[in-house]
């Protein structure tokens, strides 16, 4: 993501916003979001229109204590604006990177540091590292933050030997190993959270907590039409429809997020991987790997994540787990809820690990 | 020239996220070289310095594009030919014929005059009047366009002419990801595929992925989306395109750009489906205004979307002669962002308030 779009201001100028309130929409190259306020005040400048697009890292707005001075407003801006440099953003910013683990590679991309325990984003079926998008920034201003590929997937081996859940689970475990990471906060999402899980149950020393947005694992049912649609389609407007079944907002489906899939598939393998691990994975029709019982008998932290619209995997399967572990549903939120309500999601995730 | 580098076989592959339309191209060829030990490429100074003493590889082709293969690959693979462009793709169409997967290079476009035969009258018509019995999976890769002051015979951009030709495939990247997936798809293709890589666009960077993939010929790429009109543009126009773009959005008038990749076998529906939301038609290409692929989409648009058009077809190309040598006429004579600015407003109205 090397910048972003405002498109729409929600408030005004002077207008006091509350932390939370929506603020501005944001259009990037892979989806477009609303954006919330990280703090309270008054929006005192808008200092990028609607309909300009910047680079990451850009000041767009200002928000400040009703009584600050305007002339401290804007030497506050024009300080920001004479030292910005786009070039140093965007070498700030990271980028992908690949790794050898024992059968193949893992691509993934770091941003954070320091000594707390870091966090490890695990994506879905059909999806990359991409899918924390809206995440991965806001975890890592407090430790390292680790979002990978999974095999068969976005920048990783595209062996279609790595099949199930086992296969998979051991790919990551490796990543883990080949970068040294012996405790990590485990994060994934739909089948990456299947895949969470597996790890966190043959290997709980790993884990120092888990969560799971909207798992795979929990339960038989899934919408196997939707993971065949994902493996089969090649045309743009087939898979931008496909898309919108991850969504409640099916308005969310840009045309970067659509080509972002298709073009992932179209490296060599890769649909061989995906149709592999479908079979592998959800066999005719229904998850293989139901991990209740171990997920229930874990010896650590657990949150489980589910918007309530989601059309992918029944937020029903979050039901009758022990009160131990945490259940947020999300409302008007489908599948893809880290994207859908990344600011509520930010929020559960930084508070779940931070206590940990 | 790049300083893009690109590991020997063997060694796991680590290289930035971002490379230059030449590295994605080298890249490309590189890949699908290791793969399939059929493909060979032939052109003039692909390599340099064949038969003679010193220095091998001096130049990797006049762009620096095949800059390395004949390292990995030796001269069986990686040809250096006689300055005669009948010869190189007439050899390079008989030994696709008879089981290679030839990669040809013809250094200028403006060149293509001395292989006319062999791209009208020979390879597009083999499978059809040998009634299948014959194919031929040639890659010919060629430069076109102007900009860097060389000239009326080395500027031309003649992928109109070619796209007039059943037969023949013509492919025209516009950037480094779609540089090396085309040529990829290209290469894997059995019938003849005539390459066009814009000379402006060599050290445009982008993000590409290490491991090769293939962008199907025949799909449109969409750039921007918007509502007020349809811009379709080709090859270096597309970024020409994608600022008048982004100008016209400051006023407040948003405008979809397609790009189609590949002029034959081209995305009709994509442009169709387009113009039937916009109502509003400009087609951008450096190419001169006669019986180009300009007019091609325009006579499209106008039998197919015609109800949906609520203003006239405009082109916005170069004019009906050859590119100057002076500087400041070879820039009048281009499409400009400003040019397709103007075209957009005339066609759109006065400017709205966003």
């Amino acid at each position: 993501m090397k910048e972003g779009l405002i498109s729409k201001w929600h408030l005004n100028e002077g207008d006091t916003v509350n932390q939370g309130d929506e603020l501005v929409d944001i259009e990037t190259e892979k989806v477009a979001n609303v954006y919330e306020s990280p703090h309270s005040g008054v929006l005192k400048r808008k200092v990028v229109p609607e309909g300009r697009s910047v680079p990451i890292g850009s000041l767009f707005g200002v928000i400040a204590s009703k009584d600050t001075a305007d002339a401290e407003i804007e030497a506050y801006v024009e300080q920001f604006e004479s030292t910005f440099s786009v070039a140093d953003a965007e070498e700030g910013g990271a980028i992908p990177e690949v790794v050898d683990v024992p059968g193949g590679y893992i691509r993934f991309l770091k941003q954070g540091q320091g000594a707390a325990v870091p966090a490890v984003l695990i994506h879905g079926f059909g999806a990359d590292l991409n899918s924390w998008l809206l995440n991965q920034a806001a975890l890592a201003d407090s430790r390292p933050v680790y979002a990978i590929d999974l095999p068969g997937h976005g920048g990783s081996v595209k062996d279609p030997r790595i099949a199930t859940l086992e296969d998979i689970a051991q790919a990551v475990i490796a990543f883990l190993e080949a970068k040294s990471l012996s405790s990590v906060h485990l994060i994934g999402h739909s089948l990456g959270g299947a895949v969470a899980a597996k790890i966190a149950a043959e290997r709980p020393a790993l884990v120092k907590s888990l969560t799971l947005i909207a798992p795979a694992g929990l339960g038989k049912e899934i919408n196997f039409s939707f993971i065949r649609a994902l493996v089969d389609i090649d045309r743009r407007k087939d898979m931008a429809t496909a898309l919108e079944t991850l969504f409640y907002n099916p308005a969310l489906v840009s045309r970067d997020m659509t080509m972002g899939v298709l073009n992932a598939k179209r490296i060599d393998g890769a649909v061989t991987c995906l149709r592999a691990i479908a079979t592998g994975c959800f066999g005719s029709g229904e998850q293989k790997s139901i991990l209740r019982d171990q997920i229930s008998q874990l010896p650590l932290p657990v949150q489980v994540i589910w918007g309530q619209s989601d059309r992918v995997i029944p937020p029903q399967h979050a039901q009758e787990l022990p009160g131990k572990i945490r259940v947020h549903p999300v409302e008007h939120a489908g599948h893809a809820v880290q994207l859908e309500k990344a600011g509520e999601i930010n929020r559960l995730l930084s508070h779940f690990i931070d206590q940990g | 020239m790049s300083t893009n580098v690109m590991q020997p076989e063997g060694s796991r592959p680590r290289r930035k996220t971002r490379i230059s339309y030449r590295a994605a191209l080298g890249e490309a060829l590189a890949q699908e070289m290791s793969r399939d030990p059929t493909i060979v490429v032939m052109g003039e100074d692909i390599a340099g310095g064949m038969g003679a003493p010193g220095v091998q590889d001096t130049w990797g082709g006049a762009f620096g594009v095949t800059k390395g293969l004949l390292g990995r690959f030796g001269r069986d693979r990686v040809m250096d030919t006689p300055l005669q462009e009948s010869a190189i793709i007439g050899a390079a169409i008989g030994a696709a014929s008879n089981g290679l997967r030839p990669v040809a290079e013809l250094m200028f476009n403006n060149f293509i005059g001395v292989c006319m035969d062999q791209l009208m009258n020979q390879a597009p018509k083999f499978r059809y009047m040998f009634g299948g019995k014959l194919t031929t999976p040639v890659t010919i890769r060629t430069v076109y366009g102007a900009g860097i002051r060389v000239a009326a015979q080395h500027s031309s951009a003649y992928h109109s002419i070619l796209t007039h030709i059943p037969g023949l495939k013509v492919v025209m990247p516009s950037s480094a990801y779609d540089a090396k997936g085309l040529l990829i798809a290209s290469i894997r293709d059995d019938d003849p595929v005539v390459f066009f890589e814009h000379i402006g666009l060599f050290d445009k960077e982008g993000d590409v992925p290490e491991e090769p993939y293939a962008i199907p010929l025949g799909e449109a790429n969409v750039v921007r989306e918007g509502g007020d009109v349809t811009i379709v543009a080709f090859g270096r126009m597309v970024d020409v395109s994608v600022a008048a773009a982004d100008s016209l959005r400051t006023s407040g008038i948003s405008c979809t750009v397609i790009d189609p990749r590949t002029t034959s076998p081209l995305d009709e529906d994509t442009i169709l489906e387009s113009v039937a939301e916009t109502g509003r038609l400009v087609v951008v290409d450096e190419g001169n205004p006669r019986c180009g692929i300009a007019t091609d989409i325009s006579a499209l648009v106008a039998d197919r979307a015609f109800d949906s058009l609520t203003a006239p077809i405009k082109m916005v190309t170069a004019p009906h002669c050859h590119v100057p040598f002076a500087p400041v006429l070879e820039d009048a004579y281009l499409p400009s962002a400003e040019k397709v600015e103007a075209a957009v407003r005339s066609i759109v109205g006065a400017a709205r308030a966003p």
